[in-house]
């Protein structure tokens, strides 16, 4: 209710001094003089001038309203409660801002808590009053100035496009930022993972059995990577031998032989398999893939399970066919028409055309395109959850039960997880590895994909 | 120039030449009586071409003589690219292209269902408007026809064929030292140069040229320009041009497109210098176009 009344003020504060600057504007260039800035550029401006101040108001509330209000509790507290140890203390503290807040209290209230929480609540709708009174007053202030401010000579074009240039530097700057936020966060908790465990025994142990947390810190258990990273590389290894020949031959067709017409239609439906929600893959590997495996091992005579590296696999290499094919047909229709002419005019055939010019011209592309796409099925987590198995044993036969890093990342951080052992931190060693091989990949692949860029414009 | 034209031998002009003055009657192209070209290699017979609803030759007929060339010429968008690429069927690479009439290569139509195109394109070259090498070493550009089409035995036998194609290309001093390098990496004369040795590889009977030279310098055209001449010795050349200077130049006989009609054809001397239909004259003088 109170974030939408400050938002519906502001919208109101702002559109008043649009108005304003731009019939002020206006009434000046009616007379007859020539304005420096159209009369739109001067009311963004009086806009502009009018909204920072009141934003900058609010935002010193947001910033330091909460310390204010739990000074303003801490002084309502007791001689006695004030002075307890630091965890009965935060407690009492928590319990006046619940009782505030209004949601309420586990226990009996003690009449100096509700009296304290009282008056808490009025002291909080007084400062809010306050803080919105101040930004609306702040706001018209600057409204004011800046409309006495409106002149032919004011460069208001110039200062309107300035703000707005911080404005996009600030939105690329939050992107880049949350990324850099999330790595550095990653390192410090894969650091204290390795307070616990020594990185050598994670990186090259090669058994994964980490206990339970509820054990308590004691029985610290066993981090190797090894059986994990197995696990996903070999699902990703039977991914791509999926994915990369049908891939490549879905985009050799597409982009070489397929009439317009027809891919036209085609690729949009290709395209559609990389829309399917990867749950849905899951449970199609669960229900249908895995049975049909193990049914026709046995079959043949294989004991195959019917959750297994190869399920996963399987299932998994038939959600990347469309990035290996889309982005693959992409590039080869990058290749210019003038070389598949040349090689066609000497009488090669397309095949030959195909083979020996446009597939040596276009793979460095496609070789990034397949790296993309290996980067996709490593992270993938749905699919090897369900249909894996997840069984962390280091196993070289496909057919048997693994798991991969993304699924015992969800097994660590799923049911209680306290955060402070090694059950749940490791979590963030796992996340870490896997980010930096995707990254690798990528870069990789972004680096290949550029060099092949470079060779045709 | 070797084919010359007395100057009182020129005709009505504007109007077809009668059957009895100049062989056949075909079409309403005007042409120089008397010199219809001997040695006819490539004959083509009321060609039309659309591309999808939209026509873009209307009944060209056209003689193209053995060991000489003849360019193409007329304003952009008049036919005379279609054409060329329909004698060697670049044409069966575009969707919606419809090609009917007759063009006989050696009597042969190549529009026969028996042809087989492979066969054909081995034995009418082309010379791109863009220099298009392949991005492989230089070497690997030239050897790539003779490869595909096993004309080469041995190592030995398909660098002979590399090293004769390139001295004929006029490019051999100076890529000699460099056939190892990438074919991109040569300057544009030399790329296009490279691309008629790759031509030139598969022993083709007929080059075609489409504004071989739209994309290069003053100095790299007349060296082009100059191997075009030599390469009239050997091979049947049609070039495509923009230029009426280049096809002074280069060529013996011209005909001369506009708006997907072949206008008027002859010696090249005549269609230059007293072109008789009103088209092409306007066109010489500048015009249209």
């Amino acid at each position: 209710m109170i974030p939408l009344l400050v938002a519906a003020l502001l919208l109101v504060l702002m559109g008043i001094a649009y108005t304003q600057g731009f019939s002020r504007s206006r009434a000046i260039a009616a007379t007859g003089v020539r304005l420096h800035s159209r009369p739109a550029y001067h009311g963004s401006l009086v806009a502009i001038r009018c909204l920072l101040p009141a934003l900058l108001v609010l935002g010193l509330w947001v910033l330091f309203g909460p310390g204010m209000t739990r000074a303003f509790i801490v002084a309502q507290l007791p001689p006695d409660v004030a002075a307890l140890d630091e965890p009965a203390f935060l407690t009492a503290v928590r319990r006046i801002e619940a009782i505030a807040s209004g949601f309420g209290v586990a226990g009996q209230v003690q009449p100096y808590e509700a009296a304290a929480g009282e008056a808490v609540r009025r002291f909080h709708t007084f400062a809010l009053l306050v803080v919105m009174a101040a930004a609306a007053g702040v706001g018209i202030l600057g409204l004011l100035a800046a409309l006495r401010r409106i002149s032919p000579t004011l460069r208001a074009r110039n200062k309107v496009e300035s703000v707005v240039r911080v404005l996009l530097l600030a939105c690329s700057a939050l992107a880049i930022l949350t990324t850099v936020g999330i790595v550095v966060s990653l390192f410090n908790e894969a650091f204290r993972f390795f307070s616990f465990v020594a990185p050598a025994d994670f990186f090259f142990g090669t058994v994964w059995n980490p206990g339970f947390a509820t054990t308590g810190t004691a029985a610290i258990g066993e981090y190797g990577l090894l059986p994990l990273l197995w696990g996903t590389v070999m699902i990703a290894i039977i991914a791509m031998l999926v994915a990369i020949p049908v891939g490549l031959m879905t985009a050799i067709y597409l982009s070489q032989y397929a009439s317009a017409r027809l891919r036209n239609v085609a690729k949009p439906i290709v395209e559609v398999l990389a829309g399917i929600p990867t749950i849905v893959y899951g449970f199609f590997a669960l229900v249908t893939v895995g049975p049909f495996l193990s049914d026709t091992g046995a079959a043949i005579g294989l004991d195959i399970r019917a959750t297994s590296a190869l399920t996963a696999g399987l299932v998994m290499g038939i959600m990347i066919i469309p990035f290996v094919s889309s982005l693959s047909d992409d590039i080869m229709r990058q290749v210019p028409l003038s070389l598949r002419d040349g090689s066609l005019g000497l009488g090669a055939t397309e095949s030959e055309t195909i083979r020996r010019v446009l597939l040596p011209a276009a793979l460095p592309g496609i070789v990034g395109a397949l790296l993309l796409a290996i980067s996709r099925a490593i992270g993938e987590t749905m699919i090897v959850v369900l249909a894996a198995g997840n069984s962390p044993v280091l196993r070289f036969n496909p057919a048997e039960p693994v798991s991969t890093i993304t699924v015992t990342i969800v097994n660590q951080l799923t049911g209680d997880a306290d955060f402070a052992g090694p059950q749940s931190l490791v979590a963030f060693a796992l996340g870490l590895t896997l980010f930096v091989m995707t990254l690798l990949l990528n870069m990789v692949a972004l680096y290949i994909v550029r060099r092949f860029r470079e060779q045709y414009e | 120039m070797t084919v010359s034209i007395p100057p009182d031998n020129t005709g009505a002009p504007h109007a077809p030449v009668s059957a009895s003055a100049a062989g056949p009657a075909y079409g309403e192209t005007v042409r120089t009586p008397d010199t219809v070209p001997r040695d006819v290699r490539l004959r083509a017979r009321h060609v039309d071409v659309f591309y999808g609803d939209k026509q873009a030759l209307f009944d060209v007929s056209l003689d193209i003589p053995e060991k000489a060339v003849t360019s193409l010429i007329g304003p952009s968008g008049c036919g005379k690219t279609t054409f060329l690429r329909c004698v060697n069927r670049m044409n069966d690479t575009i969707e919606d292209c419809r090609v009917t009439g007759e063009i006989t290569l050696d009597g042969q139509n190549i529009y026969d269902p028996s042809l087989d195109v492979v066969e054909l394109r081995s034995r009418v070259g082309m010379v791109f408007q863009k220099p298009n090498p392949f991005p492989k070493s230089v070497y690997e550009n030239v050897a790539y026809g003779p490869r595909i089409h096993g004309l080469a035995r041995s190592r030995a036998e398909l660098e002979d064929i590399v090293v004769a194609s390139l001295r004929r290309a006029g490019l051999w001093e100076e890529v000699k030292d460099r056939l190892r390098e990438p074919g991109t990496g040569l300057s544009g004369g030399q790329q296009q140069r490279l691309c008629i040795a790759r031509a030139i590889a598969v022993s083709p009977e007929v080059i075609l040229m489409d504004e071989p030279c739209s994309a290069l310098d003053p100095i790299a055209t007349a060296v082009i320009e100059e191997l075009i001449d030599e390469l009239r010795l050997l091979y049947t050349i049609i070039i495509v041009t923009h230029s009426m200077q280049q096809a002074a130049r280069v060529s013996q006989r011209t005909a001369f497109f506009h708006l997907g009609r072949l206008v008027e054809e002859g010696p090249t001397e005549v269609i230059l210098r007293h072109p008789q239909a009103k088209k092409t004259q306007d066109y010489i003088t500048g015009r249209i176009g």
